[in-house]
């Protein structure tokens, strides 16, 4: 398939399943209805419920896709390896560590994007950790084990914050910040989180012909005249950014950066710079998939993103250990 | 616990229990030396005991967030609703819910010591059934009747509200967490004077209402609770900005003035009416 065809049909995709969010919720009203009522403010509830609760979480099921996706490619371009992804390696847990702090400590309440920033801090501290033990020397044992650490760790402080917390709601919500959820987000959610997730999509955007010259290995790229430590630096920064401010909002959804590179990469002829931006589009329709699928299994009951994640991602893992374990 | 505890007293999990279960002993004279566990039972006997009567109230009944009686109730040591502590304040009489601190309960029991369970109060009859047991097995039986006394004529003053034809309310709190209409705040908004949505949504028993169902049955009256210090996301619901541009009403409602069947939970019916009147009668 030519890139541009796969590009428009992942486009058409995403659009599609933007749609179909608008239209999925417990509410017994007819699409066209509910549209009619997006784009002309009728004075009546209807409006509210489409401009004001799925509107933003569509946005934000995009947003956060698109972070997943471009991150998972980033990060197992530069780590030319397929495992890498935020959310098994410890990075989403770290992020989601830092926005429980931020919003226990009464921090995030500093400034207006101070949520986003505590979690980018987070996730930053975690890609740092993951990128100094499991460098591009380390193999993927090296890596899951580093993240399988990282993961332990970040989970365990995150519940203890929360079970600290003078809120009794709080310990019960262990499981969002693990899972993930995009369950009334407001607005409010996508002003906050888009600012920081743009910079980290620019970022990352910026990596591609490093991701490029990599493939022929670190010493002729470097020969070719990239300098390495400064694309660490852009690719730690971009994850950080995206990861974080994905996680302040929706907590962490895991696989996303696993399965959408996966799927994608042979599509792209195996181009980490043509991947990162099929695996934008194709995050932003996995995680809209999953919302509307979410609210369809269980309406109006919060069933957890991660679990329809894991789902559908775990297999693919299995599936890559196993090629791996064959090659070795 | 408070919200355990707040969560239990408001939803009414059994209505078989009515009557107030006195086990074992019974007592001839009036008891001396009475220990209260439960919240709802601390702030009846603190209004209706005699002076010394009451020797301790639980903790809860000195948190500002779940009682309305916390400077009386920090007059009197607190417990914790531990077996121990209490039976080593050597009472003859416990007072205790009939659905919170079950193990203390049974061990007391077991004991030896009396314990006197009250059920939740889920209407306003509950309320008034509560003032005359709690004052029958405190022997204060003269001031529960002058209690009820002025709880019903507190009720009489605001006259009847026609509640079928009235404004819609809905109650509404953290998880979006709707209590239903057998609860005491479910009696209380429709003695108020309102239809109550989750009744007309066909919860009544309550439960959980997304959001959307809330926003699209636009209800005449948004009665939210205060919020806990710390964050959680469960309580985001509550300043989600759908919710707070509702064109109806919004009144905050503390869990604390109406979880238990207290008479000051006429004030509570008092600032309802209030809130119904500024709405007029809507069709």
């Amino acid at each position: 398939m030519k890139f541009r065809t796969l590009i428009a049909c992942l486009t058409a995709l995403v659009a599609g399943l933007f749609a179909l969010s608008l239209v999925t919720g417990v509410a017994p009203v007819g699409p066209g209805e509910s549209y009619a009522a997006l784009l002309r403010d009728d004075g009546g509830p209807l409006t509210m419920v489409m401009r004001e609760i799925r509107l933003p979480r569509a946005i934000l099921a995009v947003m956060i896709g698109v972070s997943l996706g471009l991150s998972g490619a980033a990060m197992q371009g530069f780590l030319r390896n397929p495992l890498a992804e935020p959310g098994l390696i410890g990075v989403s847990s770290s992020a989601a560590l830092g926005a429980v702090l931020a919003l226990q400590t009464g921090f995030a309440a500093a400034f207006a994007l101070a949520l986003p920033v505590a979690a980018l801090v987070g996730a930053g501290i975690g890609v740092a950790l993951i990128l100094f033990l499991a460098g591009p020397g380390g193999g993927a044992f090296t890596l899951i084990l580093a993240g399988i650490a990282l993961s332990a760790l970040t989970g365990a402080l995150t519940s203890l914050v929360l079970n600290l917390s003078p809120n009794p709601f709080a310990a019960n919500e262990i499981v969002f910040w693990m899972m993930g959820s995009l369950a009334d987000r407001s607005f409010d959610h996508v002003w906050m989180a888009l600012p920081v997730m743009a910079v980290g999509w620019l970022a990352l955007a910026r990596t591609g012909r490093g991701l490029e010259a990599l493939t022929l290995g670190e010493d002729a790229a470097a020969s070719m005249g990239f300098d390495l430590s400064r694309l660490r630096l852009i690719l730690l920064g971009g994850v950080a950014a995206s990861v974080g401010a994905a996680t302040a909002v929706a907590g962490a959804i895991g696989f996303v950066g696993l399965v959408v590179p996966h799927l994608l990469r042979p599509l792209v002829g195996g181009r980490p710079s043509r991947l990162l931006l099929a695996s934008a589009l194709g995050g932003a329709a996995l995680v809209l998939a999953a919302d509307v699928a979410v609210r369809m299994v269980l309406p109006g009951r919060d069933l957890k993103l991660g679990v329809l994640m894991a789902l559908v991602g775990a297999p693919v893992f299995l599936h890559l250990i196993w090629r791996r374990r064959g090659q070795s | 616990m408070p919200a355990r505890l707040l969560h239990l007293a408001r939803r009414r999990i059994c209505t078989a229990f009515c009557a107030v279960l006195i086990s074992a002993p019974a007592f001839a004279d009036a008891p001396r030396r009475v220990v209260s566990i439960n919240l709802c039972t601390d702030q009846l006997a603190m209004l209706l005991a005699a002076p010394g009567q009451l020797i301790s109230v639980s903790h809860l009944a000195q948190d500002p967030r779940s009682s309305v009686m916390v400077d009386a109730a920090r007059a009197y040591p607190a417990n914790r609703a531990l077996a121990e502590e209490v039976y080593l304040m050597n009472p003859d009489l416990v007072l205790a819910g009939s659905f919170t601190a079950r193990a203390t309960v049974s061990m007391l029991q077991r004991l030896g010591i009396p314990v006197a369970t009250f059920p939740p109060a889920a209407s306003l009859a509950d309320v008034r059934q509560g003032m005359q047991e709690m004052g029958a097995v405190l022997g204060r039986d003269r001031a529960a009747a002058a209690m009820l006394a002025r709880f019903d004529a507190g009720l009489a003053q605001m006259g009847d509200a026609d509640p079928d034809h009235g404004p819609t309310a809905a109650t509404y709190a953290a998880n979006g967490y709707t209590p239903g209409a057998n609860s005491l705040s479910g009696d209380i908004i429709r003695a108020a004077g309102f239809r109550h949505l989750a009744t007309e949504l066909g919860l009544t028993h309550g439960g959980f209402l997304p959001l959307e169902a809330l926003i699209l049955a636009a209800p005449d009256l948004v009665v939210v609770g205060e919020t806990y210090p710390g964050n959680s996301r469960a309580e985001e619901i509550l300043s989600h900005p759908a919710l707070t541009q509702l064109r109806g009403g919004r009144e905050t409602l503390e869990d604390r003035d109406w979880v238990c069947g207290l008479p000051g939970v006429v004030d509570a019916v008092t600032r309802m009416r209030a809130a119904r009147d500024a709405i007029g009668s809507a069709p």
